[in-house]
């Protein structure tokens, strides 16, 4: 249902995250609710605009207020900057409840201005689903529906002029049998799966991964947002691959010779065992610092990508992150090898402040 | 979503009860919400439609938030209109809606028969509906942005109203003969009595002579002083005398009439919701309730009355003394006997059977306002056993403590926050200053500080809509402080006025 005041309630959070007024940015302040859920106390962000009165000041008005306790003793805490009777027994852990990653989505759409994603396929990959929502007369007995039955029976019972209020004795015949009985309902269903590569050999260092986990963090919201299904998968290389939990992905730290072949070698593998690129809508993202071994490999990653990768998968993005030790120079091998492919995105991360360009690079062109 | 026929038998039922007690109201007419449009209507602040603006976006987020991790919960609306619109909420139990239903017509009743109701519009809800109309007729024409920004100024400005302008004919109509040449009044000094030879001694001719020309003088300054007397409905005179454009006047019109209609409420918020809560109370205990019931409503009632140390519940205070003033005057204790009575004991026991009780308190609940209902029925006796102190910042500790429970004291306190509807007292001196069409404000300082970066920037939203300088003087840390804004640049400067500690000598402040 729509509300007459959802118009207000966007503009509002318009304000508040600065898109417009900014007039009155100086006036929004960042209340609290604070809630429980379980155990914990929440805190509820809360944002306020307030807009601005002659008025007293809360800590010179001061108050009357009821209850137990002599002069001196303390009523409320100016720590919040709410006054008395805010806050809910101190001392306890208060977490935050952030935004929903829903709006957090919402929010990386609007500023990086990101098309919606148009799921590959879609029309054509429907699924069947059966519903019992129907009433037939006919069926097995085991999908007999009593109520119905017994309240046909009753009707022709009553009309026939057979049904008797002092012995309500009510016998279904054959035709008064109803049966529970199912429609089928066809749904187009837009599956999504995000294949990780990272390089892990020795030249990847906490801070390129810290970017890696950035980078890979928006872009799962952002799938998230616009897939309902979304599977993810990490694999991790060096000089060979290996399939691995996100936990891992996120904390490995390895070292050795990098061969990116490897990690292509078992996305293909992956995405052909399991993906069904008919049905799915492909992501592999790869990560490395831009040093491979050797010019064969990098000759061989090429041919993996032009022949099977490249043909699967909505995209394929390379993100290379600086690093003191690799030479970056995969990204130009790339580029030189498949010049015009659509599919294929790359971009240079060199520091934090360069994420939010690569993803919208990689998230911009809405596939 | 009106009511089911289960409800509206409950309806009848209470309503039945209510008029047996003497209550009088408009129809009421009851509509069934679910919770998302209890909360949209609840944030429009009772309408159904309000002209386009941020702020019920925020409400309704708020209240939204509120509900949904189960902290909030509005179990009842109800509005001064004729006829009556009153909410109850979808999927409250039974009990839960006869309490609404009996707390309504408590409102309701209040709403017909107290004095300070008695100028509003009692159409408001086509009025409101108006408002809206117009003001999208502006959006559309202007664009929100532009109609917002100016909306926003306004609201800044929003009270400062004249609560008592509804009832006191201030401003002057132009009379004919005002138009009319005026002709000079004779002006006499006023002469001391004497005796004919002493007559030029006692009252000497030059001395009478200046003593008139400064009269002169002094009406002279008064005719040509704008506005004549001090206003302190800055709205009116921002709609009447700002160069505005017919659509920021007819804003600015809006607003004052909001803020006019909602004034009451706010100047008599123990009191109407102490009334409803007596009445529901009496109404259920005494007739409405089955016994299955009594645990949900003592739940809930006590739900409704409970105090927290940080403020007074209005709800509590409100049925208290209600309570308190119909047991005085059930038993006479009141007047000079019982005043003058010495003996503590006798008092406590003082019992003269005069069962005027209902009958005061219809009465109070007819002429009084929270200011008039405090300052006349709020006793030592009530402020103890109510346990009612005063509590004050203390700037060392960062705490807010408990200063304490003497009578005055509190009785002055709450008097204080309750006086203006705990506004700050503000009105416009001259707009003509320095002769320069410049607005001069003065806040008449009662021992709390305005909040200053709010004050700078409301005088900035003035300074927008009177296209001019404006000035607010005022106390700022116990010194005469001059604020004027020019419209970019806000400059301070001490002054002497009266009731500051020191004046000192005009030092100039660049913040």
């Amino acid at each position: 249902m729509v509300h007459r005041i959802d118009k207000d309630s966007t503009r509002f959070k318009h304000i508040v995250r600065s898109q417009i007024r900014k007039d009155l940015k100086k006036y929004i302040s960042q209340g609290e609710l604070i809630g429980r859920k379980g155990k914990n106390l929440v805190s509820i962000p809360l944002p306020q605009i307030d807009i601005p009165h002659f008025r007293y000041g809360t800590k010179e008005k001061g108050g009357v207020g009821q209850g137990e306790g002599e002069p001196g003793t303390v009523i409320g805490n100016d720590a919040a900057g709410t006054g008395p009777g805010a806050g809910d027994q101190p001392g306890e852990h208060i977490l935050e409840v952030d935004i929903t990653l829903d709006e957090l989505a919402e929010l990386l759409g609007e500023e990086l201005q990101l098309p919606n994603i148009q799921p590959r396929g879609a029309a054509r990959i429907v699924t069947e689903k059966d519903k019992y929502s129907q009433i037939r007369k006919s069926g097995p007995e085991s999908l007999r529906h009593f109520k119905r039955t017994y309240k046909e029976a009753l009707k022709r019972q009553i009309a026939s002029g057979t049904y008797d209020p002092a012995n309500p004795v009510i016998i279904p015949v054959r035709e008064d049998k109803r049966y529970r009985s199912w429609r089928t309902t066809y749904r187009p269903e837009s599956n999504a799966v995000i294949i990780y590569m990272m390089d892990v050999s020795g030249s990847m260092g906490a801070e390129q991964k810290e970017i890696v986990r950035i980078e890979a963090f928006w872009i799962d919201t952002w799938l998230q947002h616009n897939y309902r299904n979304l599977e993810r998968r990490y694999i991790v290389h060096d000089a060979a691959a290996r399939e691995v939990t996100e936990d891992i992905f996120y904390h490995l730290r390895e070292s050795g010779g990098t061969r990116i072949s490897s990690a292509y070698t078992l996305c293909n593998q992956l995405i052909d065992e399991r993906y069904n690129p008919a049905s799915w809508n492909i992501y592999p993202f790869h990560f490395s610092d831009g040093d491979n071994w050797g010019s064969d490999d990098t000759q061989e990653c090429v041919a993996l990508l032009k022949n099977s990768l490249l043909k699967k998968v909505n995209m394929f993005c390379y993100g290379q992150v600086k690093s003191a030790y690799g030479s970056g120079k995969f990204i130009k091998d790339l580029g030189e090898a498949l010049p015009g492919e659509e599919n294929l995105l790359t971009s240079e991360i060199n520091d934090k402040e360069e994420i939010v360009d690569s993803i919208r690079t990689f998230l911009g062109k809405g596939k | 979503m009106n009511l089911t026929p289960e409800l509206n038998y409950i309806r009848e039922e209470i309503e039945g009860y209510a008029r047996q007690y003497g209550l009088d109201f408009f129809e009421v007419i009851f509509e069934v919400l679910e919770f998302d449009e209890m909360n949209e209507i609840a944030a429009y602040g009772g309408y159904p439609t309000r002209y386009p603006h941020w702020r019920w976006g925020m409400e309704y987020d708020h209240l939204s938030k509120g509900y949904a991790y189960g902290l909030q919960k509005i179990y009842e609306m109800v509005i001064n209109n004729d006829p009556c619109y009153a909410y109850l909420l979808r999927g409250n139990a039974l009990v839960d809606q006869k309490i609404v239903m009996a707390h309504v017509f408590g409102h309701a009743d209040f709403f017909k028969n107290n004095y300070w109701f008695s100028r509003t519009n009692r159409k408001m809800m086509d009025e409101i509906a108006n408002h809206a109309t117009r003001m999208n007729r502006y959006i559309a024409r202007l664009g929100q942005d532009r109609v917002e920004t100016f909306i926003d100024q306004a609201l800044s400005i929003e009270n400062l109203i004249d609560y008592h302008a509804p009832f006191i004919k201030r401003m002057e109509t132009p009379q004919r003969s005002d138009l009319e040449e005026q002709k000079e009044e004779i002006i006499r000094a006023r002469r001391l009595k004497s005796k004919p030879y002493m007559e030029s001694f006692i009252n000497p001719a030059e001395v009478l002579h200046a003593e008139e020309e400064r009269i002169r003088e002094k009406t002279r300054m008064k005719k040509r002083a704008f506005p004549e007397e001090p206003e302190k409905d800055v709205l009116y005179f921002l709609q009447e005398h700002a160069p505005l454009e017919r659509w920021e006047r007819d804003i600015l019109s809006i607003v004052r009439e909001e803020a006019y209609y909602y004034a009451p409420q706010a100047q008599t918020k123990i009191m109407n919701e102490g009334w409803a809560a007596y009445w529901h109370s009496r109404i259920m205990t005494e007739k409405a309730l089955t016994d299955s019931e009594i645990i949900d409503y003592a739940d809930h009632h006590s739900g409704t009355l409970g105090v927290s140390a940080g403020a007074i519940n209005p709800y509590k205070i409100g049925i208290e003394l209600f309570r308190d003033i119909e047991d005085r005057w059930n038993k006479g204790k009141f007047g000079k006997e019982y005043e003058e009575c010495d003996d503590m004991d006798a008092k406590e026991r003082w019992d003269k059977n005069l069962g005027l009780g209902r009958e005061k308190i219809f009465e109070v609940r007819r002429i009084h306002n929270d200011v008039t209902f405090i300052d006349t029925f709020l006793t030592p006796e009530f402020v103890e056993r109510q346990k009612l102190f005063v509590y004050g910042y203390d700037k060392s500790t960062g705490n807010y403590v408990i200063l304490d429970r003497d009578f005055n004291s509190v009785k002055q306190k709450l008097l204080f926050t309750l006086t203006n509807c705990g506004q700050p007292h503000i009105e416009i001196i001259d707009a003509n200053y320095k002769n320069r069409g410049e607005m001069y404000l003065m806040h008449r300082h009662e021992g709390v500080d305005l909040k200053h970066d709010y004050a700078v920037d409301t005088l900035k939203n003035l300074a927008a809509i009177w296209h001019r300088p404006v000035h607010i003087e005022t106390v700022v840390e116990g010194k005469g402080t001059l604020i004027s804004c020019d419209g970019k640049k806000v400059e301070e400067e001490t002054i002497k006025v009266q009731g500051a500690e020191s004046g000192g000598a005009a030092e100039k402040q660049m913040p």
